[in-house]
């Protein structure tokens, strides 16, 4: 019985996915973009989940994995006849250089990453508060870089003209595939040695485990799911500015995952689509096409209030941060 | 021309002045992480609702307007403590700094939404626009809001130094700043100890939301948001186990900031951001141990 828990871990989720994405299939095209963005949500969570979830340990700086992915999938495929314009101070490589839609989701997963790697081989030594601020200023340091310097992207503007091919399949692909990368990753030695770490960091190094080198292959895998979120992100919107991957993204994914349940990837899954659905809900509360009629931000409230609660009432999220398994009774 | 040449005795005020108001931002923050181990991300957001209410009371006199301030960013703090920071003392450091977190995102999105600009806000603090004004000093033109808040902060801290060192409250909230379950065991009251932490904090994020407001009268959802990250970077590199090295890098990260703003034009300053938390990385590799924690970085069993 033990077997059919470890594959219900893969397989609800995996349904809940299809689900949605079956639902942004037939969607009207004014509520597909609802759909496709819960689909997005569960890629980014599981990506910070495979860090966070395993390790135990805070990362304020994720979004920026999301946010090097995110424009490097955008820049590549802006047309070349119209990036001298909008993009005229780019790298000449970049500026010459325009690659197809896959090959940008997998260029954004690469960028994303080696960052990963080059941040956390010095910070993967921090844990606890350190790590917390650490990973924020790499969040800021990545914001910075990339809204000043036009060399390697749009700077202050909006990066747009960017072709939308993050469509129902895509999006349902995307997200199943992060999800199938991050169950596997749990069952893994690797994955397993980490959550001994985060279960007893003292024990585990005892028992001859590298804390730093298993913190670092979960933080570089972690970055190289987000970049691809990103590039998946990115394919949606059509246009970014740097600020839509920031601050707020941070807090909404960091808020999604902790109202999940921070511990498990059955918990990222139903924290990403719990509160993205709900998100739209007040989205529309607030223009005024559901039932209610919500002032706007509204939607900001409810989500900061919602995440508040949960943590002071359960700080261990709705899935108390156990993996989905059958009822006692049934697996005896 | 040369840094050191740009460097006038007006930018130095002028930074001084800065210096001190971050101090006392330090201050608040290191307050409270001393007895809760809880760094206080939603600080700036008790700034920005005492200059909110400083916004919506413009026409009162200055006198009510400032109480009021005070009334305000004291009732949110002890609201903040009961409701939030008491329930997860027990928990883990991670979950506490996500909690506020959450915390600050909430403030800023109730402010967002009370923010209708219908006519109810006063752009300025009316009432205080008089510290605006500059007097002459020895040449150089220093706003009396700088002096005030020079004035405030040095004062404000001497009593703070005064109430640590001198009464049996002051002993034993550096006593839990210590080692808090053993000064619980030898009987000091959490409760008095945490209330009277956050009450503090609370009177400091209200002085500093009056100086910023008559700094800057423009009220935002944001307002404050910047200067908190800068203080909580200038707290960590100061090392916020004592609450004089916090206040320490509280002030020289204010001043260092208002040094090389006032002495670089502003398309050099644009990357400033990245050095400084460049820099705050750097300082968190070379000592994670001697700003955060007392002891190795892996915790003993």
């Amino acid at each position: 019985m033990k077997r059919v828990d470890t594959a219900l871990g893969l397989l609800v989720p995996a349904i809940l996915v299809v689900i949605v994405g079956v639902l942004a299939a037939t969607a009207s095209r004014a509520n597909e973009i609802h759909y496709l963005s819960a689909l997005v949500a569960v890629a980014m969570v599981v990506a910070i989940y495979v860090f966070v979830g395993n390790s135990g340990v805070l990362s304020f700086g994720q979004i920026s994995f999301v946010a090097v992915g995110a424009f490097a999938a955008g820049v590549l495929t802006v047309p070349s006849q119209s990036k001298s314009f909008v993009l005229p101070d780019l790298f000449p490589f970049l500026r010459d250089t325009t690659v197809g839609n896959l090959a940008s989701l997998g260029i954004a997963a690469a960028v994303g990453g080696a960052f990963a790697f080059l941040v956390g081989m010095p910070l993967m030594r921090l844990s606890g508060l350190a790590a917390g601020i650490a990973t924020f200023a790499v969040l800021e340091v990545t914001h910075n870089l990339l809204r000043e310097w036009t060399s390697i992207g749009p700077g202050a503007t909006t990066l747009s003209l960017v072709p939308e091919t993050t469509d129902a399949l895509q999006a349902t692909l995307g997200a199943l595939a992060v999800v199938l990368v991050a169950w596997l990753y749990g069952l893994s030695r690797p994955g397993r040695l980490l959550r001994a770490t985060r279960e007893d960091a003292a024990a585990a190094q005892a028992v001859g485990v590298s804390v730093h080198r298993q913190r670092l292959g979960a933080f570089t895998l972690s970055g190289v799911l987000a970049g691809f979120a990103g590039g998946l992100y990115v394919h949606m919107l059509g246009s970014i500015t740097t600020e839509q991957v920031y601050l707020e993204l941070t807090f909404l994914t960091l808020a999604m995952l902790v109202v999940g349940g921070i511990a498990s990837l059955w918990g990222a899954v139903v924290g990403a689509l719990a509160v993205s659905g709900l998100d739209s809900l007040l989205a529309k509360a607030e223009d005024g096409s559901f039932v209610l009629d919500a002032p706007s931000g509204t939607r900001l409230v409810v989500v900061g209030a919602m995440m508040a609660l949960v943590l002071v009432l359960r700080p261990a999220g709705i899935t108390g941060g156990r993996e989905l398994s059958l009822p006692r009774k049934m697996s005896e | 021309m040369s840094l050191v040449a740009a460097v006038d005795a007006q930018t130095l005020v002028d930074a001084v002045g800065l210096g001190a108001v971050y101090a006392l931002m330090a201050v608040g923050i290191g307050l409270v992480f001393g007895v809760l181990r809880l760094v206080n991300f939603a600080y700036g957001q008790l700034v920005m609702a005492g200059a909110y209410t400083l916004a919506f009371t413009s026409a009162w006199p200055a006198a009510a307007s400032i109480g009021a301030c005070f009334a305000v960013v004291l009732a949110l703090s002890l609201a903040l403590e009961r409701s939030v920071f008491r329930p997860l003392r027990t928990q883990s450091p991670a979950v506490m700094l996500v909690t506020t977190f959450a915390i600050a995102f909430l403030l800023q999105s109730v402010a967002l939404v009370l923010d209708v600009r219908d006519g109810t806000i006063g752009e300025a603090a009316r009432s205080l626009g008089g510290l605006n004004q500059a007097v002459s000093v020895g040449g150089v033109d220093v706003r009396k809001v700088t002096i005030v808040a020079v004035v405030v902060a040095a004062t404000a801290l001497g009593l703070l130094a005064l109430l640590l060192a001198r009464t049996t409250i002051g002993l034993h909230m550096r006593a839990a700043a210590a080692d808090f379950r053993t000064a619980r065991l030898l009987g000091v009251q959490a409760d008095r100890v945490i209330g009277l932490a956050v009450l503090l904090s609370g009177l400091l994020a209200a002085t500093v939301a009056v100086i910023l407001t008559v700094q800057s009268p423009l009220v935002a959802p944001d307002f404050a948001l910047k200067e908190t990250i800068f203080v909580l970077v200038g707290v960590v590199v100061g090392g916020l186990d004592r609450l004089w090295t916090a206040t320490l890098g509280g002030f020289a990260i204010g001043f260092a900031s208002g040094v090389i703003n006032g002495a670089l034009p502003t398309d050099k300053t644009v990357f400033l951001p990245s050095a400084v938390f460049a820099l705050v990385i750097l300082v968190l590799l070379l000592r994670p141990a001697g700003l955060f924690a007392r002891g190795p970085a892996v915790e003993r069993v």
